[in-house]
């Protein structure tokens, strides 16, 4: 139980992945405009990080270390995030076309988002480099798609929180020409950083 | 102007890909806690981006259309794979600095980008030249910051000790957001400002008084 504290709290608050560990940003900076897309986006990243760590960490652990073909980690992760996330966009198109036609663009720009491929290679270190050096149990499957599922949802409470700032940005901010767009966004990433450095402060 | 140096302007300054096209963010707000590790990171990127961009540019041709996007990502990601072994056999604090971010590469936007809107469509010499000139467009930029995070958050420029001064929001992930924020926002302040003198020169000579002016 302890673990599952610890991996929950590490993934959503204090090792977040956008305010600590600064993966995924490119989708954070360009998908935040509106509220809606966020959540969208958000949701279609945490269950295509969940899919994809639940694939390739056993791969890597009973497939890859056995045969000895762990250096080719890189290469195998990045194809099956790509036929994942192609199967993930036929499977949706099939069963909610509505859902599809709303984060239809999102979803083949997720194989190049740095969160899917950085939680694949965070879980098969240990998991000290997950929850920190007071780790107790040893990694396996089910903590890791945990980890993936959580870091997933962190992803997205900092994009919905992003996104909500830029609204309110877009619609009374007076700023100078040359700040407008991606500094100021940057700048608002900055200030939700800081917040959640408070975070760090919890100890489990 | 020749075709080679409009090349390498764009990749340095007019298409400069951390200023102006925002793309690669995740490694540059990893790196730019220390001048050291953000130049390691760069220059590794300047490899594989030449690289790659060789790569594909021959084998442009030989790909058929429907499947490029993984092709180029097979070409990527064992560069990426190659560079890993390379550094981690003679580079080992560069590779320890770098960490997961050296991983990352395959999933770095400019390398793609490049791939996809200059190699797949100009000869090999050209796609050499654009690769190094945006490798060294996004060394410079993340160098640059990373001297100024540096600096105030650490005190020390590339390992050296300045000021015993410091704040340490600066090596943070608040502080690099922030950084590169007003670094893009300077940068394009600047080339605004230049653009506009360039527009007047051509109607009025340059003196003090117009640039007064200007700065007003």
């Amino acid at each position: 139980m302890a673990t599952f504290i610890a991996i929950v709290l590490a993934a959503v608050l204090t090792q977040n992945f956008i305010t600590e560990r600064t993966y995924g940003i490119c989708p954070f900076l360009g998908v935040s405009k509106k509220t809606s897309s966020a959540v969208g986006m958000g949701a279609a990243v945490t269950v295509v990080m969940a899919i994809a760590t639940a694939v390739t960490y056993p791969l890597y652990e009973y497939v890859m270390v056995p045969l000895g073909i762990d250096f080719l980690e890189i290469i195998f992760f990045i194809f099956i995030i790509a036929a994942l996330v192609q199967m993930i966009e036929q499977v949706i198109k099939r069963i909610s076309p509505s859902l599809y036609s709303a984060m239809g663009i999102y979803l083949p720009l997720i194989t190049t988002n740095c969160a899917v491929l950085g939680v694949c290679e965070l879980v098969i270190g240990d998991m000290s480099s997950i929850i920190g050096e007071t780790a107790a149990a040893a990694m396996n499957t089910g903590w890791a798609v945990l980890y993936a599922v959580f870091a997933g949802l962190g992803f997205t409470l900092v994009m919905v929180i992003m996104s909500g700032l830029r609204e309110r940005l877009n619609n009374y901010g007076d700023m100078p020409r040359s700040l407008k767009g991606f500094p100021i966004a940057m700048v608002t990433a900055g200030i939700i950083s800081m917040a959640f450095v408070v975070f760090s402060y919890i100890q489990v | 102007m020749n075709k080679y140096a409009k090349i390498t302007l764009d990749g340095l300054i007019f298409q400069n890909p951390t200023f102006m096209l925002v793309l690669g963010t995740c490694p540059t707000l990893g790196m730019i806690s220390s001048a050291s590790s953000s130049l390691g990171m760069g220059l590794t990127v300047v490899v594989i981006l030449t690289l790659s961009n060789m790569l594909i540019s021959a084998l442009r041709k030989v790909i058929p259309n429907e499947v490029r996007i993984p092709a180029y990502i097979l070409v990527i990601a064992t560069l990426v794979t190659l560079a890993r072994m390379v550094l981690e056999k003679f580079l080992p604090d560069l590779y320890d600095s770098l960490g997961s971010f050296l991983a990352l590469i395959v999933v770095n936007c400019i390398i793609l980008g490049r791939a996809e809107a200059f190699a797949s469509k100009h000869t090999v010499v050209e796609s050499a030249v654009d690769g190094v000139a945006t490798g060294f467009g996004f060394t410079f930029a993340i160098t640059i910051m990373g001297i100024i995070c540096e600096f105030l958050g650490a005190g020390t420029i590339f390992g050296a000790h300045i000021m015993d001064f410091k704040i340490g929001a600066f090596t943070e992930p608040a502080g690099k957001f922030i950084v590169y924020g007003l670094s893009i926002a300077v940068f394009t302040c600047i080339m605004n400002a230049v653009e506009r003198l360039n527009r007047e020169r051509k109607y009025q000579p340059l003196t003090r008084e117009s640039l007064v002016k200007e700065a007003i």
